[in-house]
């Protein structure tokens, strides 16, 4: 390997890592509020990436029937319960997001020809059929379940997860989709090519991350948020719902996932399952920094990116083996560093 | 009766199968096995002791191509060609494998908190899964073709329907050794898993060792599963074996029943049979091929934990006959007991606690001697029940020192304490509310006996769990609770919990017994049984240290009085001169400015 190789896969493996940080946030940042190891992260992400490929080639992407379909669940649930309970003053609220939103969404796909609109406009959309998903996921599948233990959880993870992608395989269909790149620029770096949705991921990510930061410490959301995963109960006596809280952190990941499949769709061919690997990848970055640190996730979601794009080099076909083995060091020293008294749940 | 009726009817019906069955309900059957297996050591690992593994089907996979390449390599290395003289030689080096893989990981894992264990089996399974795709004398993608027949008695086992009966039987038999096991000394320290580690430690369980016990026995189960599978199928290729595979088994335990050994067999069951339609149904309903059914069995997996959290098999139960064989009290000789202690068994000299910057506990000294109870009170938050984790090695002291019966042992883990004869109850009730008031006071006499897994697999301890469950029986009658002893622990009133828990510790044979508030909640006339049986103990030679804040019955009871308030101990000495106390009154009652 010469220096120019190394250069290249370096550059491959931070472009990668920046993504996976991005992931590895959402992880802790849902983790942290509602305990909730979010398994299905992946999912938006090929999601966000293959409403985009859909709305270009002129399609409408199935992800919008999945809207309008869990909008209307949501939407008789809620509905449901209201009845029983005799608390009304919210139903505006639940049926403007949950039927009349998605109806929206749905006529200006179908008939405003997103197709032929200027690209920001075409990812805004996207994004906006694909992150009403995430708090509508978690309203019907986690809510109920919001007191239950991390396995209990976990496992309905891991369900979620399963059904999202045989629906992605249903309405996406066998084969990966790119789309067209934010810039076609490219530049000349130390003799090293650098193109611009490279570029463009890294930029979009350092923003993404300083946004989040802002959002945590400056806004009065952000820091709901972080009193809930500091304490729920106390955070629910000084007024915080943890079901709102929920439902925030599930719409930020559900965003961070669909941008970040955005980001990447027009550098890599994204199938309906590519998703759960890329997702995983964030997983191993964010047990890294013990499913609890900002900091220290990104930096081993970067990690990841690198050892990725390096094994990928000098053993392609056990890259994915070395990158998820790569999880036991960490549990060594994750193990040898905590003192852990376990407690019942 | 009628339940052994029924277990016959069924047993026939099994064995009856490939007479009635045509070839491809046989097939199913057979899978329906090789899944189940898998699936009961789920049950024995998620379902009894609340951990998980998604990675079970890379354990099926290490079973598989073990003996697929130890069958089937022409040129083996030479200390290990003598595996390939026979297929049965090869289980033996799946299981070996197997046994090392899931050591390594389970001590890596297990030592932290719940999560990270299936987080770990998910890069573990898919590790493997890339592993077995792309290492070339594994056969690649394509796997591995030319797996012999397994040879039995000169048969070779070809025939479905002969196979059918090697892989019901092997089941039948897991089966039997997992509900032997739960039903043991062994069984009820894995059951408590699930309960919280800190009272099972402070009976003297190991937990840690428990839990890699049920880690190691769900990955021997797949390994055995998967290996029945090479040799049935005949051949191997990574597929089965990939993360999805593992999730479904989890799936099957979880849908089944995760807390019973049948539901292993109904969630394997529903799964396989819905599979095979769905995957028909599917593609023609939407026009395409691909696995749709993952969609199905995601809902109803999220279905069936908000509706119905303990699986399908604990609905089936209802409708069959309740096995009455059980309420028996047992009876069996005595164990021998421990040496009674004398002098000062306890001696806790400048104990020190902080939490942080708070000192819970500053320089605190008593001690307690053979045949007295000794009270120690204070208002609340004095840090009494420091105290007691601190001395029962619940939590540890930051300095100081704790002697018991001579020896230091402070630093000590709680079930090493446990283990040299004292035992405690807790101010907030520990127990296993779904077990019988008669099992959770077994496993107070955890300590008492020796036999391992091995030996409660197969039944072979069953003198010494008789006396062991005779000696619960025993102290469950001393404390009262006769009536009570095969209700749910968890249908009794708290007052009641709290007596439990005073069996259950008294069944370790104690010679010092520390008690956290023991009569909060009790009645007047249960509060004098209780008094009247400490007397008793008391008069045997066994030391108490009490917890109480109802001032008549420590008063009454005790022999000597240590008071504690904000961490300090205030005062010391016997009640009368204790009550007149001026600055115990001041902590009580408020000074007179």
């Amino acid at each position: 390997m010469d220096l120019q190789i190394a250069l290249l896969l370096g550059q491959d493996g931070i472009v990668n890592g920046a993504v996976y940080a991005l992931l590895a946030l959402a992880l802790v940042l849902v983790f942290a509020v509602t305990r909730v190891i979010f398994i299905p992260q992946g999912e938006y992400v090929a999601f966000g990436a293959l409403t985009l490929a859909a709305l270009q080639a002129g399609r409408a992407p199935g992800t919008l029937w999945l809207l309008a379909g869990l909008g209307i669940a949501v939407a008789v649930i809620d509905f449901a319960i209201m009845v029983r309970s005799g608390h009304r003053r919210r139903l505006p609220h639940v049926l403007f997001w949950n039927l009349l939103y998605p109806a929206f969404v749905a006529a200006l796909v179908l008939f405003a020809e997103p197709q032929q609109w200027p690209l920001l406009l075409q990812v805004l959309l996207a994004l906006g059929v694909v992150v009403p998903l995430g708090p509508m996921v978690y309203r019907l599948a986690y809510q109920p379940l919001a007191e239950a233990s991390v396995l209990v959880l976990l496992i309905v993870s891991v369900a979620v997860h399963l059904t999202l992608v045989g629906l992605g395989l249903l309405f996406f269909g066998a084969e990966g989709s790119r789309t067209t790149p934010f810039s076609e620029a490219s530049f000349e770096v130390m003799g090293m090519t650098v193109n611009g949705q490279s570029l463009w991921v890294l930029g979009a990510s350092a923003v993404l991350i300083v946004v989040l930061y802002v959002f945590f410490e400056r806004t009065l959301y952000g820091k709901a948020l972080r009193a809930t995963a500091i304490n729920r109960n106390g955070a629910r006596l000084m007024g915080i719902s943890t079901t709102m809280a929920g439902k925030l952190s599930f719409l930020l990941a559900a965003a961070i996932g669909a941008f970040s499949g955005i980001l990447i769709a027009p550098i890599t061919t994204v199938y309906y399952d590519t998703g759960f690997l890329i997702g995983l990848k964030g997983f191993v970055g964010a047990i890294v920094g013990g499913l609890a640190s900002y900091p220290v996730a990104a930096a081993g979601a970067v990690l990841v990116g690198l050892l990725e794009s390096f094994s990928s080099f000098w053993a392609s076909a056990f890259k994915e083996v070395i990158v998820f083995t790569l999880i036991i060091p960490v549990l060594v020293w994750r193990s040898l560093t905590t003192r852990h008294v376990e407690e019942e749940e | 009766m009628l339940a052994r009726g029924l277990q016959l009817a069924v047993l026939g019906l099994l064995v009856a199968g490939p007479a009635i069955l045509a070839e491809f309900h046989i097939t199913l059957l057979n899978y329906i096995g090789l899944y189940a297996l898998v699936a009961l050591g789920l049950v024995l690992l998620t379902g009894v002791g609340g951990l998980t593994s998604f990675g079970q089907a890379a354990f099926v996979g290490v079973g598989a191509y073990t003996t697929a390449w130890l069958t089937t390599a022409t040129e083996l290395p030479g200390w290990l060609a003598f595996f390939g003289a026979s297929p049965w030689l090869t289980l033996f080096a799946g299981l070996a494998v197997t046994a090392a893989i899931a050591l390594v990981l389970g001590l890596l894992t297990l030592r932290l908190s719940g999560h990270y264990l299936p987080l770990g089996t998910i890069a573990w399974g898919i590790s493997l899964y890339f592993l077995f795709g792309n290492v070339e004398f594994l056969g690649g993608h394509t796997g591995i073709t030319g797996i012999p027949a397994l040879p039995l008695f000169g048969l070779e086992l070809k025939d479905p329907r002969h196979y059918y009966y090697l892989i019901w039987a092997v089941l039948l038999a897991a089966v039997w050794l997992t509900q032997n096991l739960l039903d043991s000394r062994e069984g009820r320290a894995i059951r408590a898993l699930k309960g919280g580690t800190v009272m099972a430690e402070a009976m003297g369980v190991d937990t840690a060792r428990s839990k890699i016990v049920i880690f190691l026995i769900a990955a021997l189960f797949a390994c055995v599963s998967g290996w029945l599978y090479a040799h049935l199928q005949r051949f191997v290729n990574p597929t089965p074996f990939g993360l999805h595979i593992g999730i479904e088994y989890l799936f099957m335990a979880v849908i089944g029943g995760a807390a019973h050994v049948w539901g292993a067999l109904v969630g394997a069951g529903l799964i396989t049979i819905l599979k095979q339609w769905l995957q028909d149904l599917l593609p023609q309903l939407f026009g395409a091929s691909g696995n749709f059914e993952v969609i199905v069995f995601g809902l109803l997996m999220i279905f069936v934990l908000h509706r119905a959290r303990d699986g399908i098999w604990p609905l089936v139960a209802r409708f069959l006959p309740a096995d009455d064989g059980r309420r028996r009290v047992p009876e069996a000789e005595p164990i021998e007991r421990r040496a009674r202690g004398e002098g000062v068994l306890l001696e806790v000299v400048d104990a020190v606690k902080k939490f942080g910057g708070l000192v819970a506990n500053d320089r605190m000294s008593l001690t307690v001697k053979a045949g007295e109870i000794m009270a120690l009170i204070g208002p609340n938050g004095a840090g009494k029940s420091t105290m007691f984790n601190l001395i029962s090695g619940v939590s540890p002291p930051t300095s100081g020192e704790v002697r018991f019966l001579g020896e230091r042992i402070d630093g000590r883990a709680s079930r090493e304490i446990a283990r040299r004869g004292m035992s405690r109850t807790f101010q907030h009730v520990r127990l296993l509310p779904t077990m019988t008031v008669l099992e959770n006071v077994a496993i107070g006499a955890h300590v008492r006996g020796r036999r391992g897994v091995v030996a409660a697999a197969l039944h072979l301890e069953r003198d010494e769990e008789a006396r062991l469950l005779a000696e619960a029986a025993r102290q469950i009658e001393r404390v009262g609770l006769a009536e009570h002893m095969f209700d749910q622990a968890g249908s009794l009133a708290l007052g009641k919990q709290r007596i439990v828990e005073i069996a259950r510790a008294l069944a370790s044979d104690p010679c010092l017994l520390l008690l956290d508030e023991p009569a909060a909640g009790l009645r007047y006339l249960e509060k004098q049984a209780l008094a009247e049986m400490l007397r008793r103990l008391r008069a045997e030679g066994m030391g108490i240290l009490l917890v109480e804040h109802d001032m008549d019955f420590v008063m009454g009871l005790a022999d000597r009085v240590v008071v504690m308030e904000f961490g300090k101990k205030i005062a010391a000495g016997l009640p009368e001169e204790v009550q007149r106390d001026p600055a115990v009154i001041e902590a009580y009652l408020g000074g007179v400015d």
